[in-house]
């Protein structure tokens, strides 16, 4: 029996779980026995016997779950297997870090989809969880439903990856493919796309290129390139003019924020992407091209973020760590 | 008028005045002088110093160059024209008229082996920030790898975003 917990039930908290329930035949099947022992949020916590449809509901209505036991004291006094890790994003690594240490401390395998405890401490963790015979998995970190982080790792072993280029955030994407077609002024299509609830209030995180810098460290990390946060060289794209796509397309490119990685390079900026090029993609699409030594250039696209997307990227952690090994 | 870039090397006698006698035809002949490069430690066994100099010039006017340096005495070894063969676009964005776009154009020409080739401008407003794209050609990638690090540390000193593109080799 796989005993799961779950810290962070907010989008991508509650996406795994309703996954879970809803695959769980599949799940059974394919991997085997599991309960999820105990789920918790940023103030309260539900553990012993309940049920996911239960959990859920509670912390609807309520915004909260059942007991007052916080997150922390739960991850020391229940047991668990694994932990599936999809608290807030702090890029010091914040509360999810000291959650990760404690639960590889304890044995158990981790699956988050949180990216700033790699960014923070992307080598510390690993080691930790080599040290304690156990796997931290972090494909949801990355490009969502997209496969990224176990492409590399599984299909891409022996391969050298000289460069990877990607799209790694969904949000700059859409703003920039729609300025692309509409040859509106950035605010503007800022706006709708606020309206959307394809950005943020706030939409720095985003549009400043720090999102797509986390997201490339951790994939620099993953591909052997041991760099920090503040090594991104990164430029967002709030400068970008409508204009600027205008003479773009005369010369037959398009423009899009492109996380790029190589021995030399490890940026977050701007570039021309001709237009018939892969990387050329619309929408909230994330996308990556990795350049190898044996296997040539590849490609990969999907969903990079939203509940269901981010949760089966979780699942396929799950999967891997039991039936992959 | 079909202007190339020429690369000539000349084996010169070691002593004064030698140079002259290249440099002056090619500028009668309406050349333009882009480099020299003495290779000081490579004497030859007849004691000629060879002496690389790159120029432009209009190529019908080419053939009668070589054929009056040959007729004057100088020791051809050899003339090759350079292609600028690897091109590529960059976007800039910003107050390029402010801040001197032909100044930062110029930045990138490394001894006629890599230049702006084609340049268009859109300025929507006079006080608003304006786009370029900009052709770059040079001979190879290295020239145009060297080109646009040239350009990027002067758009890095004046304020000016600029967009790379992402092809594989740049060509
Ligand atoms: N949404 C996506 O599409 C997506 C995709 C990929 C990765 N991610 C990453 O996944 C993580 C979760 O995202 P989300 O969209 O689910 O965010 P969210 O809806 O804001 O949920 C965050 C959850 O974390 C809980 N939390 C915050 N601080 C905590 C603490 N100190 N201890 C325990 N729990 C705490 C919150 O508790 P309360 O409910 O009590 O506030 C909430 O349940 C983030 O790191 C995000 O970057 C999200």
């Amino acid at each position: 029996m796989i005993r799961i917990a779950i810290v962070g039930f907010g989008t991508v908290g509650q996406g795994f779980a309703e996954l879970l329930e809803r695959k769980k035949e599949e799940i059974r099947k394919k991997i085997g026995e599991f309960k999820v022992v105990a789920i918790a949020d940023s103030k309260s916590s539900i553990s012993g016997e309940f049920s996911i449809d239960e959990a859920i509901k509670i912390k609807r209505i309520e915004g909260r779950l059942r007991d007052d036991r916080k997150a922390d004291e739960l991850i020391d006094e229940v047991d668990f297997d694994i932990l599936a890790e999809a608290t807030h994003t702090r890029l010091d690594g914040g509360n999810g870090l000291n959650y990760i240490k404690k639960a590889l401390k304890k044995g158990s395998h981790v699956i988050t989809s949180n990216k700033g405890p790699l960014v923070s401490e992307f080598k510390g963790l690993m080691n930790l969880a080599e040290r304690n015979s156990v796997k931290l998995m972090y494909e949801a970190t990355v490009g969502g439903a997209m496969p990224t982080i176990k492409l590399i790792k599984r299909y891409l072993a022996f391969c050298e990856i000289e460069s990877v280029r990607g799209i790694l955030n969904g949000t700059c994407n859409y703003i920039l493919s729609r300025m692309e077609e509409e040859g509106l002024p950035y605010e503007q299509i800022l706006n709708e796309a606020q309206e959307l609830g394809i950005a943020e209030a706030d939409p720095t995180y985003d549009v400043e290129g720090v999102d797509a810098a986390a997201k490339l460290i951790i994939i620099a990390n993953t591909i052997g390139v041991d760099a920090k946060f503040e090594d991104v060289e990164r430029v967002g794209i709030r400068k970008i003019t409508p204009e600027a796509f205008k003479v773009a397309k005369e010369k037959g490119y398009t423009i899009r924020l492109i996380a790029e990685v190589s021995k030399e390079t490890l940026r977050v900026s701007p570039r021309l992407v001709p237009l018939s090029h892969p990387l050329a993609i619309k929408g909230t699409m994330n996308a990556a091209m990795f350049k190898t030594d044996t296997a040539g250039n590849i490609f990969v696209a999907g969903r990079g973020a939203g509940k269901e997307e981010t949760a089966s990227a979780m699942l396929s952690d799950l999967y891997d760590i039991y039936v992959s090994n | 008028m079909n202007e190339v870039l020429i690369t000539l090397i000349v084996e010169l006698e070691d002593r004064p005045g030698q140079l002259l006698k290249v440099l002056e035809p090619i500028s009668k002949m309406g050349g333009n002088i882009v480099g020299i490069v003495h290779q000081r430690g490579k004497k030859t066994p007849l004691n000629r110093l060879p002496v690389e100099i790159s120029f432009k010039i209009d190529s019908k006017k080419l053939e009668k160059l070589i054929g009056s340096l040959r007729s004057s005495g100088i020791l051809v070894r050899s003339v090759n024209e350079v292609k600028l063969t690897a091109t590529t676009s960059v976007l800039l964005i910003g107050h390029l008229i402010h801040t001197d776009i032909s100044d930062t154009i110029q930045s990138i020409d490394i001894d006629g082996e890599a230049e702006c080739v084609e340049m268009h401008v859109n300025m929507p407003e006079i006080s608003g920030p304006s786009t370029a794209i900009v052709s770059i050609s040079a001979a190879g990638n290295e020239k145009l790898k060297e080109a646009l690090e040239k350009l990027r540390e002067i758009c890095r000193r004046k304020k000016i975003t600029m967009i790379e593109p992402v092809n594989e080799d740049l060509v």
